[in-house]
């Protein structure tokens, strides 16, 4: 009798650790997918919806995915969410868009989803209307998302690669899979699709996300996988810092991964090959816009960033090499000394300096000039700024979108 | 009808330095803090704009980032023999708002006051006899500078301050200040570089058997992570230091010290524009319950607490006390009640200035705290067997800024305007330097802290009244400083050498130095002080009161040093004695 | 996928430099703030600079005065050009426009009674209305004297009268609480501080005050400077604005 009840204690006991480790590893599925990132709304309650996406086909809102039955996914079976997550179709037979990632989370496995599934299944039920989404015509009719997905969605899981080892293989999951990170640093086609060449870069809601593949400077070829790990874990390392969009994605989600898991993704990423994209001629020194960029730069810029550029490790991100400031796309440049940024704050490096604005003091032609000269001292070599470009990326600040 | 809100562990009146650094420490003890901030957010990023920091009229003359009498004044008068009026601007001293505070604002001397300076009725009766001493009003604080030593190192590492240690575990250490008291380690980061001027005063002194060092500084030699974690930034040497908020993370304040780290956690609250009206007791007087604030819509408020700390400046933390009948007011006329008693200031009269012909002093180029600087005549340091004072003064020379509306000094008998004014201006601006004394404040029975009885803040509640002139032995003791700035400036063979000297009637209208102490007093005598030596009221138990108005008397030093050792000291004290017992820490 | 941008901040007049007490621009939605540290795009309050042209306090007769003042005050020589062409006056009415000139700042309630001179100004007149007073005395005063208004005068009379107000030599009949001397001593730290401030507020025109005494102006970083002792600083000043 006693041995009965002991195992039947102690099955109970492994059943629950069990369910625990379900839990925490679960939440940990969350973390890798950055569910939380679109599903909880800026002050408002976990996985309960309502943020407002920008799209280039309009504003969408992201759904509910608490346990309330009226207004969240309370009705779902873990066979709906598996058919959601892998295939982009909701429990009610309508096709999801591209902007919820399924193309890359059909990778995940069977055991991460179940993991997701049951730690979902703990969070807290919030009844949360979420409001309609207000697609542009075509787009709003989510039926010819059948046709999409037929075109350019194949629902498959993650295969290994052959002759690769475990950690890059870890980290081609992670990154093409609930990681996710095509879906910001991927080009996409003019229907949404990705485009031909994974993770060079690509432009998303005013903001370009750079080219993350082995590429030097523009991509993390000069950076060491332990860089990776580090811009990863604390939003530094000695090239950069996570600002923006990125800021955001460190904090709720890589932040908070294991350093295996970092390690991982830094050794599949420093094996992405660059794109053969033109290299462009460093504009010259004594070109006008250099010149007169020079004068600008030393008297706005040196007392953080220094003469040299290489600003200041955990406050002031260096400009020399710095591959943010070597994108074909100087949009997040022109952004960040327009309206400023806050550096992300992690456990790791807490305290999130800040970049001033400088669109009060700084006009188009200025701030153009500027990033020019940014873009091509030191080392750099980038194409140059227009004041075009600036004058359109102000408008659309100002205006909010 | 004020809302009365759900209670609190800990509320706050002010989220300076002393209530940033009690929020964090409470907060790591779990407990569950709000900080109640009657001036607004203020943060490098939201408010201190690299493009626009460099304005010396909005910051400098016109005071933007301080408090303005508007929102609350104080009155003013030498002796009780005249009325006091208001101080309809603040001029002698500027005392800050907002989200940190004077912290925000401050030049960032990081002092330890010497030894002797917590205990003068003692050290001084003893060195010199009652006699010597008998016009003063001195108390001992009831805490010594060892018990002190490391929570002053706790403030100095949270700062990052930049210094040199001249004492270390009772070596002496040359180019460090071999008088100061005895410290465990050097500080965290090393002194920034002199400027030209400190090189000349560095020189000068060494010649004369003096000791000068580099006086220790929160505007940073080098980048710097401290023990929260927070990151802080290289000092650039802008000139723009005190009365402006740094740009570029490099001056210790709070913000860049502590907040990145409080503001995250879910156990605290700071609300700003929320003015503190009154702290309410319980009947018997022994305990507070709450704090009645309002906020800017006029909305009142009363927010219960467990424990109540006054972390506002020290002279509001004064009135505080006296606008909510805690403790007794002090009555000059009979020396009874220890709330407004032995408040003092700083003695500054003693200066001197030095033209020299074909230099280049760069004087723009500065920091707040960037100053060579003496100890041999500061505090009790030297002899006074044969003079006629006690106290003394550290003396120093350095460069916080050239800012021109401020600093265009011509030589004497310059008209003051015209041809001739611009041309003495233009030659002198690069060869000048100046050496000032700042000399120890002590208390005497006559200046004191009370509610004025005419006028009203916009609330209606009375005004602080300040009475105060520099006591006699403080002139004496500033003459004598000047004697030795004449002996000093002459060894520097300037072309022109001005000293100035210290004079009775305190001028409230050209500034002097935001640096009041005292009314709240620390000590171990409930009648000669308002807080024991843990900084709780003698008379309100859940009540701490932390600031310079703890001191009992000043010393030749700025005091934020201390008042952050303080503070460190107290938060032990509460998390360590009070929580697990609460009630009075001290017999009475 | 950006959260929305929160809307820019609103900027205030350059010549109301003083942020008014109570209503404190902006930060209304950080009233109570807990668990985050407050960041917002565009975040400050840059200052505006004045309209360089027009009046906006003084009278078309004050204007006259007053630039005949600060010329005289800061003479046009070989050295840098005169208060007026340094924009003193413009700088003056600008201020006298805004906070500065109506004492929003100040504690301002009564009893208004006579204190000593340790206890700072008094008068429950502003900085505007002590300038409108005080030269309207003035110009009374000259035409007693003189027969003519202030700005009739020549150069070397002018001066004369100047040191009179600040000597004390000349006692103006100013209305009560106010008192010569420290009519002068107003105008004559305005004027300092026009000639010294940023650009953006009216005077200082081309930096003539900074060139005057070798200030570089707006500058942050000093740090390849502070080594070179006793050597001259290379570079000129820059303003808030960037004027080089």
């Amino acid at each position: 009798m006693k041995g009965v009840l002991a195992a039947l204690l102690l099955s109970t006991l492994a059943g629950a650790a069990q369910a625990q480790d379900q839990m925490s590893a679960g939440r940990y599925q969350a973390i890798l997918g950055d569910c939380q990132g679109c599903h909880t709304a800026p002050g408002g309650k976990p996985f309960a919806g309502g943020l407002v996406l920008e799209t280039p086909f309009g504003n969408m809102t992201v759904p509910n995915i608490t346990q309330d039955r009226a207004t969240g996914i309370g009705g779902w079976s873990e066979t709906d969410f598996r058919r959601a997550v892998r295939e982009g179709v909701a429990q009610d037979g309508t096709r999801l868009y591209p902007a919820m990632p399924y193309p890359a989370y059909t990778r995940m496995s069977d055991a991460d989803l179940a993991s997701l599934w049951a730690y979902l299944k703990t969070v807290t039920p919030v009844h949360h209307a979420v409001e309609a989404d207000h697609l542009r015509f075509p787009f709003n009719i989510r039926a010819l998302m059948a046709g999409w997905d037929w075109l350019y969605f194949k629902p498959e899981r993650f295969a290994p690669t052959e002759g690769k080892t475990a950690e890059w293989n870890r980290g081609a999951y992670l990154v093409n899979g609930p990681g996710h990170c095509g879906a910001c640093h991927t080009a996409k086609t003019l229907f949404g699709a990705d485009g031909p060449v994974a993770l060079t870069g690509a432009s998303l809601q005013g903001w370009f996300a750079p080219e993350i593949t082995d590429a030097k400077p523009r991509g993390v070829g000069g950076w060491s996988a332990d860089d990776i790990v580090a811009y990863l874990k604390s939003g530094w390392n000695s090239h950069a810092v996570a600002s923006g969009p990125m800021a955001d994605v460190v904090e709720r989600s890589t932040a908070q991964m294991t350093d295996g898991d970092l390690k991982a993704v830094a050794i599949y990423l420093k094996d992405q090959p660059a794109a053969q994209k033109p290299s462009s001629a460093a504009v010259a020194a004594n070109d006008p816009a250099m010149a007169d960029g020079k004068v600008l730069f030393q008297n706005n810029c040196v007392a953080c960033h220094g003469a040299n550029g290489k600003g200041e490790a955990l406050m002031f991100p260096p400009l020399a090499g710095n591959p943010v400031l070597l994108q074909s796309s100087p949009e997040n440049l022109i952004r960040v000394v327009l309206a400023g940024a806050r550096a992300v704050s992690t456990p790791a490096a807490p305290t999130g300096p800040s970049m001033p604005s400088f669109a009060w003091k700084l006009n188009d032609a200025q701030l153009a000039d500027l990033l020019t000269y940014v873009r091509n001292s030191w080392s750099n070599q980038a194409t140059p700024v227009s004041a075009d470009m600036v004058a359109k990326i102000r408008t659309s600040l100002k205006s909010g979108s | 009808m004020a809302k009365i809100l759900p209670r609190k562990d800990v509320v706050i009146m002010g989220l300076g330095w002393t209530g940033a650094i009690l929020a964090q420490e409470l907060t790591d003890a779990g407990l569950d803090v709000v900080a109640i901030e009657r001036g607004p957010w203020r943060d490098t990023a939201t408010d201190f704009n690299i493009g626009y920091m460099p304005d010396e009229l909005r910051f400098a003359v016109r005071k933007d980032l301080f408090l303005s009498p508007a929102q609350e004044a104080m009155t003013m008068r030498n002796s009780i023999s005249q009325t006091a009026m208001p101080m309809r601007d603040y001029g002698s001293f500027l005392p800050g708002n907002g989200v940190g505070g004077a912290g925000v604002h401050w030049n960032g001397f990081v002092w330890r006051f010497h030894p002797s300076d917590f205990a003068l009725k003692t050290q001084l009766t003893k060195r010199y006899g009652a006699r010597r001493v008998s016009e003063l009003q001195l108390e001992d604080w009831g805490v010594s500078y060892d018990e002190l030593e490391h929570c002053f190192d706790q403030f100095e590492y949270l700062t990052g301050t930049s210094g040199k240690a001249g004492n270390l575990n009772g070596q002496m250490i040359e180019g460090g200040n071999v008088l100061e008291g005895s410290r465990k380690r050097d500080y965290p980061t090393p002194p920034l570089k002199m400027p030209y001027a400190s090189t000349l005063f560095i020189e000068a002194a060494k010649n004369m058997g003096l000791h000068p060092f580099p006086a220790p500084a929160a505007n940073l030699s080098r980048p710097y992570v401290n023990p929260l974690g927070v990151s802080m930034g290289q000092c650039t040497y802008c000139g723009y230091c005190e009365r402006f908020g740094c740009a570029n993370y490099s001056k210790g304040t709070p913000q860049t010290t502590i907040l990145p780290v409080l503001m995250k956690k879910k156990n605290f609250e700071v609300r700003t524009e929320s003015e503190v009206l009154k702290i309410n007791l319980h009947p018997d007087g022994k305990t507070a319950r709450s704090v009645t604030y309002v906020d800017r819509a006029g909305q009142e408020y009363e927010q219960p607490g467990a424990i109540i700390l006054l972390c506002g400046y020290g002279l509001m933390n004064v009135r505080m006390m006296l606008l909510s009948g805690i403790g007794h007011p002090y009555d000059p006329a009979s020396g009874e009640g220890a709330v407004g008693r032995n408040y003092c200031y700083q003695t500054q009269g003693a200066g001197a200035r030095l033209i020299f012909e074909g230099k280049h002093f760069n004087p723009f180029i500065g920091t707040g705290a960037l100053s060579a600087t003496i100890d041999d005549f500061n505090g009790d340091a030297f002899d006074h067997s044969k003079l006629d004072f006690v106290g003394g003064a550290g003396i120093s020379c350095g460069s916080s800024n050239g800012r021109p509306i401020g600093y265009h000094p011509t030589p004497r008998g310059t008209p003051r305007w015209g041809s001739k004014w611009k041309k003495a201006v233009a030659e002198t601006y690069q060869n000048s330097l100046g050496i000032g004394a700042q000399g120890s404040s002590y208390p005497v029975r006559g200046n004191y802290l009370d509610l004025d009885p005419t006028y009203k803040d916009r609330f209606g509640r009375p005004l602080l009244r300040v009475t105060f002139d520099f006591p006699d032995n403080d002139i004496r003791m500033a003459n004598y400083m000047s004697d030795q700035l004449e002996k000093i400036g002459r060894s520097m063979n300037p072309k022109e050498l001005t000293v100035s000297r210290a004079s009775k009637g305190w001028n409230s209208v050209p500034y002097q130095t935001t640096h009041n102490t005292g009314g709240a007093t620390m000590g171990a005598n409930p009648k000669t002080s308002a807080i024991n030596r843990y900084s709780q009221s003698w008379d309100v138990s859940n009540l701490f009161v932390l600031g310079a108005s703890a001191f009992q008397n000043n010393a030749g030093k700025n005091p934020t040093g201390t008042v952050g050792a303080l503070a460190y000291w107290t938060a032990e004290a509460i998390r360590d004695r009070y929580l697990k017992k609460p009630g009075a820490l001290v017999p009475a | 996928m950006t959260r929305a941008q929160q809307p820019s901040r609103r900027r205030f007049l350059a010549s109301a430099s003083a942020l008014p007490i109570l209503a404190f621009a902006g930060h209304a939605q950080a009233l109570s703030i807990s668990g985050r540290l407050p960041w917002e795009a565009f975040a400050g309050e840059p200052p505006r600079p004045v309209n360089p042209a027009g009046w906006y306090y003084f009278t078309p007769q004050e204007v006259g005065t007053i630039e005949a003042i600060v010329d005289r005050l800061i003479p046009a020589d070989q050295l840098s050009v005169g208060g007026k062409g340094a924009g003193c006056a413009v700088f003056i009415d600008r201020q006298l426009a805004g906070s500065f000139g109506k004492s929003s700042r100040l504690y301002m309630k009564g009893p208004f009674a006579k204190g000593l001179p340790t206890q700072g100004y008094q008068g429950a007149l502003t900085p505007a209305g002590r300038y409108r007073e005080g030269l309207r005395a003035l110009d009374d005063y000259v035409h007693g004297a003189h027969g003519k208004n202030f700005v009739q005068l020549g150069p070397h009379e002018q001066d004369e009268i100047l040191e009179g107000l600040e000597s004390g030599k000349i006692e103006l009949k100013l209305a009560s609480g106010l008192n010569t001397r420290s009519f002068f001593e107003l105008v004559l730290g305005n004027t300092m501080e026009g000639f010294f401030a940023d650009p953006l507020y009216g005077g200082n025109k081309g930096m003539a005050g900074w060139k005057l005494v070798g200030f570089p102006g707006a500058r942050y970083d000093y740090r390849d400077h502070v080594d070179k002792h006793n050597v001259p600083y290379p570079h000129g000043p820059v303003s808030i604005y960037g004027e080089t």
